[in-house]
C-alpha cells in the first residue's frame, strides 16, 4: 500500500541561470524535487514563504511560488503538469533539461 | 538588404552596454527583480518554465547567411544546440543564462542584430510577406516601408508606453501571406484606377483572447502620409486606450467599442491637426533605404530549366517536393525554395544548429545570401536559380530539411506550449508531432490538398489557432489539458475567425477528431474545392455531425 502525504513546495527560479529549484527541508534550493520539503502545516508554508523571500532579497532566486504536490512513497508528485514538466524538462525532448542531467524527480510529466 | 548605418550600429552598442550594467547590477542585487525586469524585457529576455528565454529580432524576417550563421553560433555556444523560428517571423533560444545574455547581445550586435522590439508595450518588431521581393505576384517589395517602419517606431518615446504591445504588418502582395488583417495595424499595398500604388490602412485586427478582424481606415494612402497617418493612429490609441484591463487594452477593442466609424473620425481629425507635416517621409530618404533592397542582379534566363526537368523526371520525391515547396518568383528561371522546418514527427519551427549554418550555406551559394524567416515558421530561400534547385535539395535532404509537406497538413504551426512556456496552459508540440506522424503519408496528405492546421497552448494564440484552416486550442481543465477545435479561420486577403465546433478533446483523441474532420470534407466536396472553400460553403453543421455523432 502506497503511503501519500498531502502539502506544498517552494519553487522558484536560481536568478544567475533561471534553473528551477525547490526549497529542502534544510532551507537550501535543490535542483531536484524529489529533495524538496513538503509543507502540510500552516506554519510550515509559512516558514517556506519567509525564507523564499529572504533569498530573493538576496538575489538567490527569483519568482518563487509555491505549488500543490503530494509525496508518495517518499517521491514528491506536483498535483499539476505544468510543474511536472518543470522537474523533469520539455517532454517532447527527453535529452534536455533535468531528465537529462540526472536531477529529474521519480514521477513523470505525463503518465506513458 | 539593409544594413545598419553608424546611428544604429552605436544605439544597438549603446543598449548592448546599459544591458551589461543593468544584468551585473541584478545579480549583485543593486536591482530587484521588479526594477529589472521591464529592463531585461526590452531587451528580450523572459523568465520561462525551464530558464531564461531569449527572442531575437529578425525586422521583416529577412537574414544574410552571415546573420543566420550567429544565430547557429549562439544555439551551439550558449543554448543547447538549437533555436526555435517563431510565428512573428524571430527566434527564441530556451535554455539561456542571465550571465551569458549580456554577452549574446553583443554576438548579436556585432551581426546587426538584437532582441529590441521582442518584447514590452511598444510597437513591436515589423512583420511581413516572407517572400518578399521575390513573389511573381508582388506590387513592389514591401520592406524597404517595414525597414522604414523599424525607423520611425524604434524607442520611439511617444509610443514606449503604449496600453499594450502593438504589432505591424506590411504586404505589398494582392495574396497576403503577411496576415495583416490580424495585426494592430495591416499595411497593404495596391492600385488604384490610375495605376497608383497607395497603402489600404487596417486597424484592430488581432488574435488573442478576443480575435477580431481589422477594419479599413483609409483605402488608399500615399505612401509619403504613411509615418504621420500612423502617427494620428497611434496618437488616437495612446489616448483612448485602455489602461485598467489588460486583457482590453489592445487598439483593436478600442476601434471595435467606439466602432470603425467613429475610430475613423477621430483618426482622421488627428491627422488633420498634425503639426507641419513633418514627419512626412522624405523621398530622398525612402529612396536610400529602398536601395538597401534592391532586388539582385538576375540573370536572363529561360523559363525552362534542363536539369531541373531532368531531375523531375527521374526522380519522384525530388518531383514531389518540387511541386509542393517551390514559389513563383518574379524572375523567369528562378523560383523560390520553402524550407520546411516540419520533418515527420519534428517540432514545428525548431533547426538545430547545424542545420542552420547549413542553410545559411545554401543561401550564400544559391540565393543571394539571402534567407527568409515565415511566420509558418518555416525559412525561405527567396531567389534560387531553377537549375540549382537539384543540388539544393540533395543537400537539404541530407540534414533532415527536405520535407515535402509545405502548405499542406504537415506544414502545421505550433507554439511552444507547455513545454517551455509560462503561460501555456497545456502543450502544443506533442499535438503537432501526434499529427505529423499519423498524416505523414504525402499522398493522404495531398488527397487533403491546402490546410493550415495551427496549435496553440493557450489562448493568447501564438501559434495563430484562430486563424487555422483548423484550428487547435490548448486549455487547462481541472488541472486535465484539452483542445478545442475551430474550423475556418483564415489569415489571408480573406481574412476569418474560426468558429469552435464544439466540447473539446484529451489530447490523444485529438488525431482522430481530425481526422473525422477531413475525412467529412472528403465527403462534401465538390471537385477541385479546397478544404477551406468547402468549409465556407457548408458551414460548421456537418463537421459537427461527424464529430459529435456518437456523443
Amino acid at each position: 500500500m502506497s503511503n501519500i502525504e498531502k502539502g506544498q513546495v517552494m519553487t522558484a527560479n536560481r536568478l544567475r541561470d533561471g534553473d528551477v529549484v525547490f526549497l529542502t527541508r534544510s532551507g537550501e534550493w535543490a535542483l531536484a524535487i524529489d529533495n524538496a520539503v513538503l509543507a502540510q502545516e500552516p506554519q510550515a508554508v509559512a516558514a517556506l514563504e519567509a525564507r523564499a523571500k529572504a533569498d530573493e532579497k538576496a538575489n538567490l532566486v527569483t519568482g518563487s511560488y509555491l505549488f500543490d504536490a503530494e509525496r508518495v512513497n517518499g517521491k514528491i508528485k506536483a498535483s499539476h503538469i505544468r510543474e511536472r514538466i518543470r522537474a523533469q524538462g520539455p517532454t517532447v525532448r527527453m535529452d534536455l533539461g533535468k531528465q537529462a542531467e540526472g536531477t529529474a524527480g521519480a514521477f513523470a510529466a505525463v503518465e506513458a | 538588404m539593409y544594413r545598419y548605418d553608424e546611428f544604429d550600429l552605436d544605439f544597438v552598442r549603446q543598449r548592448t552596454a546599459q544591458f551589461r550594467d543593468q544584468a551585473e547590477r541584478r545579480i549583485k542585487g543593486e536591482l530587484t527583480e521588479d526594477e529589472f525586469r521591464p529592463l531585461r524585457l526590452m531587451n528580450g529576455l523572459y523568465l520561462q518554465l525551464h530558464a531564461y528565454m531569449l527572442r531575437v529580432a529578425i525586422p521583416y524576417g529577412t537574414l544574410s547567411s552571415r546573420q543566420m550563421r550567429r544565430l547557429a553560433y549562439i544555439a551551439d555556444k550558449w543554448d543547447r544546440g538549437y533555436g526555435h523560428f517563431t510565428t512573428r517571423q524571430n527566434i527564441q533560444y530556451n535554455w539561456i543564462k542571465l550571465e551569458d545574455t549580456a554577452d549574446i547581445l553583443e554576438a548579436l550586435a556585432e551581426v546587426e542584430m538584437h532582441g529590441i522590439q521582442t518584447s514590452g508595450n511598444c510597437i513591436r518588431n515589423v512583420t511581413t510577406d516572407h517572400w518578399a521581393g521575390a513573389a511573381a505576384d508582388e506590387i513592389a517589395d514591401p520592406r524597404p516601408i517595414g525597414e522604414l517602419l523599424r525607423q520611425w517606431s524604434s524607442l520611439h518615446p511617444e509610443f514606449s508606453f503604449l496600453p499594450r504591445k502593438f504589432k505591424i504588418a506590411v504586404t505589398g502582395a494582392p495574396n497576403d501571406r503577411a496576415a495583416v488583417k490580424v495585426h494592430d495595424i495591416g499595411l497593404r499595398l495596391h492600385k488604384n484606377d490610375k495605376g497608383e500604388a497607395g497603402w489600404e490602412v487596417l486597424v484592430g485586427g488581432g488574435q488573442g483572447r478576443t480575435p477580431m478582424i481589422a477594419v479599413t481606415v483609409r483605402e488608399f494612402l500615399p505612401e509619403r502620409e504613411l509615418i504621420p497617418y500612423l502617427e494620428a493612429i497611434m496618437r488616437v490609441y495612446n489616448l483612448y486606450g485602455r489602461r485598467d484591463n489588460k486583457y482590453k487594452a489592445r487598439i483593436k477593442i478600442l476601434v471595435h467599442e467606439i466602432g470603425a466609424e467613429k475610430f475613423r473620425s477621430e483618426v482622421e481629425a488627428e491627422y488633420a491637426r498634425h503639426p507641419a507635416q513633418s514627419t512626412e517621409v522624405d523621398e530622398r530618404e525612402l529612396a536610400r533605404i529602398a536601395k538597401y533592397f534592391a532586388a539582385p542582379k538576375f540573370e536572363k534566363l529561360s523559363r525552362f530549366a534542363p536539369h531541373f526537368e531532368d531531375a523531375r523526371l527521374k526522380d519522384k520525391e525530388f518531383a514531389r517536393w518540387a511541386k509542393n515547396n517551390l514559389g513563383l518568383h518574379a524572375v523567369d528561371g528562378y523560383a523560390i525554395v520553402n524550407i520546411s522546418l516540419k520533418p515527420e514527427g519534428g517540432i514545428p519551427g525548431d533547426a538545430t544548429g547545424e542545420q542552420m549554418r547549413v542553410m545559411a550555406d545554401l543561401a550564400e551559394r544559391y540565393s543571394h545570401d539571402e534567407l527568409r524567416v515565415s511566420h509558418a515558421q518555416n525559412i525561405v530561400l527567396p531567389h534560387v536559380k531553377l537549375e540549382d534547385i537539384p543540388s539544393i535539395y540533395e543537400e537539404l535532404k541530407k540534414h533532415n530539411l527536405a520535407a515535402a509537406n509545405y502548405g499542406l497538413l504537415g506544414d502545421i504551426i505550433a507554439c511552444p506550449g507547455l513545454d517551455y512556456c509560462a503561460l501555456a496552459t497545456a502543450r502544443a508540440i506533442p499535438i503537432a508531432q501526434a499529427l505529423s506522424r499519423k498524416f505523414a503519408d504525402l499522398d493522404t496528405q495531398e488527397k487533403y490538398g491546402p490546410i493550415k492546421l495551427n496549435i496553440s497552448g493557450c489562448i493568447n494564440a501564438c501559434g495563430h489557432h484562430h486563424v487555422g484552416h483548423i484550428g487547435i486550442l490548448g486549455l487547462d481543465k481541472k488541472g486535465e489539458e484539452y483542445y478545442q477545435i475551430t474550423l475556418g479561420g483564415s489569415s489571408s486577403e480573406k481574412a476569418s475567425i474560426g468558429t469552435i465546433l464544439g466540447p473539446g478533446f484529451a489530447g490523444n483523441e485529438v488525431p482522430d477528431a481530425i481526422e473525422t474532420i477531413l475525412n467529412t470534407y472528403v465527403k462534401l466536396r465538390q471537385p477541385g474545392e479546397e478544404f477551406l472553400a468547402a468549409y465556407r460553403r457548408v458551414g460548421p453543421q456537418p463537421f459537427k455531425d461527424a464529430l459529435y455523432a456518437a456523443a
